[in-house]
């Protein structure tokens, strides 16, 4: 496979801001150059306050980057991009269904349209006999469901994701990776995933960028040789841990001298 | 390991504890009504004992029967009636004129930022002017009659709803806001979608103390321009020492504000159903 085409190119993003409470500007994003092929499911991981939920809003359009580029392979029927949020960013006063709707809602589809295109999505994330439950009804696993049944229900070329498992415990976490593998395989996307858990990144990708600390750029973009399909037995494998360690030993190195260091 | 540990004791158990009745189970599941209604009649019988044994004034306090009469002798009054009807026109007027451009004009206020600095400092002075003071000014403007009162009672509400409505809007969940632009919402869809819903609870709270203040601003308006209404009632029974009717006129204002925030607890029960149902204490 050589030249394919990509579904995002960043190049030479650079995001600056002023401090509110000292005036200083700082540099979140020092920079960032990205290029993704269609179909490949890539994360960002590095350590917190790097910039790479930072870097994902400017790649959904949610804030302007100072400097540089983003290029989005352009949908013909459904959207460019769309974003599966952290934790309780479902309308709480939707349904399941209605808030799985809602982005098809934003491009005008009529409401009886949209809820019936959005069944199928509802059923391929497992939460079919939900859709007229409201989201405290959900667990945090179901919610984070909806939220990507909601990105899935308009047909992006590019799905973006910040650190959506971030708030499940650790169980309903490692089940919702496989399920995502799932859905992926199922649903044919090209994928931006960010977290900040090593072994989460590896598992489902097909290329992990590790991120300095701030100001974030790219240290290493590593390409996971993991055979897939994969199931959770493979984080047990030599080879697996090897990715670990060498992506914790990137990561360690940027972290400040403390007792997290030291692990 | 079965051996005895005389350290060890059993756990006191709910359940162990002796059988209920049905009549005590009914009482456990309505306590709450049951106590609170026994200490209403507890009160009114204090009064009404207190009153005919002389430990009460009975010229200043009355007694609970002889309002009771005094009640069913007003209801067949005509000239209670047309009282009621003007009280009734003052605080509907008003509160429906209040309640249809505080909500859309704080929706509008909290939105837009510029638009709210401008703004702030007339709500925080309207807010903290006390605007029975108004009263005057108003009758100056606009006559003793009917129309005093409704700007009364208007001016009351407004602030109460408009207040709440604006502070709901800065305060709509930034998140929400950011899935909405994510997917490219229109303004109107994010109004419909993110700001109207979040507001909702705001809205309905300023909407129960408004009715709090659009009652005042009858009754005062009334007693100031006093011209009909039920406030009119309370301030002749007042010249006349009949204590028993000026309770009649005061309850009458009581029940109307009981009624109308349990009915609007009924609109805020439907705006809610989104949310988990939270226990009592």
């Amino acid at each position: 496979m050589t030249e394919q085409a990509l579904a995002l190119r960043a190049t030479g993003v650079r995001m600056e801001y002023r401090d509110p409470a000292t005036r200083e500007r700082l540099t979140a994003i020092e920079r960032m150059d990205i290029e993704i092929p269609e179909g490949e499911f890539v994360s960002i991981v590095g350590p917190s306050g790097c910039g790479k939920s930072t870097f994902l809003k400017i790649v959904n359009g949610l804030l302007p980057a100072t400097e540089g580029e983003i290029e989005i392979k352009h949908s013909k029927g459904g959207s460019d991009h769309a974003m599966v949020f952290q934790d309780s960013s479902l309308f709480p006063w939707y349904s399941v269904q209605r808030n799985v709707a809602y982005g098809l809602a934003c491009r005008g589809v009529k409401r009886k349209e949209a809820f019936a295109r959005a069944l199928p999505f509802i059923k391929l994330v497992g939460l079919e006999g939900f859709e007229s439950k409201y989201p405290y009804q959900l667990s945090g696993g179901m919610q984070q469901r909806a939220n990507l049944a909601r990105a899935l229900t308009v047909d992006p070329e590019l799905l973006l994701m910040d650190e959506p498992f971030a708030a499940l415990d650790a169980q309903t976490r490692e089940l919702m990776q496989v399920e995502l593998i799932r859905i992926w395989s199922e649903a044919q996307k090209t994928v931006l995933f960010i977290t900040h858990q090593i072994d989460e990144a590896i598992f489902l990708s097909d290329r992990v960028i590790v991120m300095s600390a701030r100001p974030g750029r790219i240290l290493a973009d590593i390409t996971i040789e993991l055979p897939r399909p994969r199931d959770l037995d493979i984080k047990r494998t030599p080879r697996f841990v090897e990715y670990e360690e060498q992506i914790w030993r990137l990561i360690s190195k940027q972290l400040s001298v403390g007792p997290e260091a030291a692990a | 390991m079965t051996t005895a540990s005389p350290a060890l004791r059993p756990v006191r158990n709910e359940r162990d504890r002796k059988h209920r009745s049905p009549l005590q189970r009914w009482y456990r599941n309505h306590e709450a009504w049951v106590l609170g209604a026994s200490g209403v009649i507890g009160f009114l019988l204090l009064w009404e004992l207190g009153s005919r044994s002389g430990v009460v004034d009975q010229f200043f306090f009355s007694k609970p029967t002889d309002i009771a009469s005094a009640a069913v002798r007003e209801v067949q009054l005509a000239r209670f009636w047309n009282d009621v009807k003007v009280s009734v026109w003052e605080f509907v007027t008003g509160y429906t004129l209040a309640v249809i451009t505080a909500i859309p004009l704080g929706l509008i206020i909290g939105w837009y930022r510029r638009l709210s600095y401008m703004i702030d400092p007339w709500l925080n002075l309207f807010n903290s002017l006390p605007r029975i003071a108004l009263i005057p000014l108003l009758v100056l403007w606009v006559g003793l009659g009917v129309e005093s009162k409704i700007a009364v009672v208007f001016l009351g509400a407004f602030f109460s709803i408009i207040i709440p409505t604006v502070q709901g809007v800065r305060t709509v969940d930034r998140r929400l806001l950011d899935v909405a632009k994510s997917f490219g919402a229109s303004q109107r869809l994010t109004f419909t979608s993110v700001v109207g819903p979040a507001t909702v609870p705001f809205i309905t709270t300023g909407l129960r103390l408004g009715i709090g203040r659009a009652l005042i601003g009858v009754i005062v308006g009334e007693i100031y321009a006093q011209t009909s209404g039920l406030g009119v009632l309370i301030v002749r029974a007042n010249e006349n020492i009949q204590p028993d009717r000026m309770f009649f006129g005061v309850l009458i204002f009581t029940f109307s504000g009981i009624l109308g925030v349990a009915a609007l607890r009924r609109v805020e029960h439907y705006f809610d159903r989104w949310r988990p149902v939270s226990e009592e204490r």
